[in-house]
């Protein structure tokens, strides 16, 4: 379902430490989302995986013990998992639809104010990762950040210093940055944004209502 | 934190000297063309370079031949060519997960169990994308995340596959000949580059400290695997 060209991509270190295995779960997300939308990100991470093939490669060998042959020639006689198939991309594409547990028509969204809605999605606790629901024409308050985060968009667009970000741009914020995200006019938008700290706003309303959010 | 000096000691910059002289060796032109860069281990006389012609022809064979042996694990569940592979990768795995901070017991169980899923997974192997060590190290990665991390892996979609079941032959020896030349690169690069690399597989360096250290040859790394990825963009047309 790739329709605009894709334009903002995923840093080389995000898709490396992806491919490491190193990404706190709730940035995996974002990353694996994207990546079904993206054949750029498709690319440059298969080769990062080749990276890890030659890293295992050139592993110094440590012996299996005695029998481990034998040991796991008897497990693969047990029979193998019985492989589920994955649910095909809507609104939301496969890897997005398992942590929501259906496509966008499932997603439990609580309101935040201002016709903002949001659905924190269950991850690993080193980071965390939601739904964002903003009407079109709809801004989310000035903030700057403490950690790094990664907003994804699945619908509509929104716009900020950094340009226009459409479905499957990723725009990967650090503390340098400090942004007005303004939700386009044409539709509605949907992002899956992951953080891994808490957002800081620059107004006093939305300072008093971030532990509410949760973010 | 490795300090970058400008002028001839400068890593990333003999490095990239090096990869350079690399990627104007067209990969079906391997053979034909002098060996140019030499292999920082023991086996390869450094003045003659010889040797390196050699040793990229065996890396490129192995890797082949693993290969074959997946397939052969696919249409006759043959235990030989299991074996084989076993005694090749197991004890790599087990390392591996060591290195990312398994202790013995638990290296060596999911050492075996990454082996078990190789063997029923065999058909979902595609040649065209992957070479066998790359397959190996998703599965081991995902068993880390599972066993050691205790995390969930998203996994992204697949792609959705063009009415050509059987890859290219060209298309697969080339995918399998830049594997091994990008092996080789990873082999050349000055030791504290290469040390880097190695330790972000590992989880050694979390991801802020990959975006923060400079020394990690992220752009020689690119430039190395540049026509692997064009590759790959072709075969996804």
């Amino acid at each position: 379902m790739t329709t605009e060209k894709i334009k903002h991509h995923l840093t080389d270190e995000l898709l490396m430490a992806y491919s490491a295995g190193t990404l706190p779960e709730a940035f995996s997300l974002v990353v694996a989302t994207h990546v079904s939308l993206c054949d750029d990100c498709r690319a440059q991470l298969a080769s990062f995986d080749t990276v890890g093939g030659a890293v295992l490669e050139e592993c110094a060998e440590t012996a299996m013990s005695a029998g481990a042959l034998e040991a796991t020639m008897a497990r693969i006689m047990q029979g193998g998992p019985v492989a589920k198939p994955r649910k095909p991309s809507g609104v939301f594409p496969a890897p997005l639809q398992e942590y929501v547990g259906g496509d966008l028509g499932a997603v439990k969204w609580k309101p935040v104010g201002m016709g903002v809605r949001q659905a924190i999605l269950p991850t690993s606790e080193d980071a965390s990762v939601r739904l964002l629901y903003i009407p079109a024409g709809c801004a989310v308050p000035d903030h700057g950040h403490r950690g790094t985060e990664l907003t994804l968009v699945l619908q509509g667009a929104f716009l900020d210093e950094d340009g226009r970000f459409a479905r499957g741009d990723v725009e990967v914020a650090d503390e340098e940055l400090e942004h007005t995200p303004v939700a386009d006019i044409g539709e509605d938008c949907i992002c899956l944004a992951a953080t891994d700290a808490p957002l800081k706003f620059r107004g006093l309303m939305p300072r008093l209502a971030q532990p509410f959010l949760k973010i | 934190m490795e300090k970058n000096f400008l002028g001839e000691c400068d890593p990333p910059r003999q490095a990239m000297r090096i990869l350079n002289m690399f990627e104007q060796t067209k990969p079906c032109e391997d053979f034909a063309s002098p060996p140019v860069a030499v292999r920082a281990r023991g086996v390869v006389d450094r003045k003659s370079g010889v040797g390196s012609e050699k040793l990229r022809s065996n890396a490129k064979a192995r890797a082949d031949e693993w290969v074959d042996h997946v397939i052969r694990i696919r249409d006759a569940q043959d235990q030989a060519a299991f074996a084989e592979l076993f005694r090749h990768f197991a004890p790599r795995v087990k390392a591996f997960l060591m290195r990312s901070g398994a202790d013995a017991s638990l290296a060596e169980e999911c050492a075996q169990e990454v082996m078990v899923t190789l063997w029923h997974k065999a058909h979902m192997f595609d040649p065209g994308r992957a070479s066998v060590a790359t397959w190996v190290f998703t599965i081991a990665r995902n068993k880390k995340i599972d066993a050691l991390r205790k995390q969930k892996r998203p996994e992204p979609e697949d792609l959705p596959w063009g009415p050509e079941a059987e890859p290219d032959q060209e298309d697969l020896l080339t995918l399998q000949q830049e594997t091994s030349a990008l092996g080789q690169a990873l082999a050349e690069l000055p030791e504290k580059q290469r040390n880097l690399v190695e330790r972000a597989y590992f989880g050694d360096l979390s991801h802020s400290e990959i975006a923060a250290e400079t020394g990690l040859p992220l752009g020689t790394i690119k430039s190395r695997i540049r026509l692997a990825l064009d590759r790959l963009r072709h075969s996804m047309k």
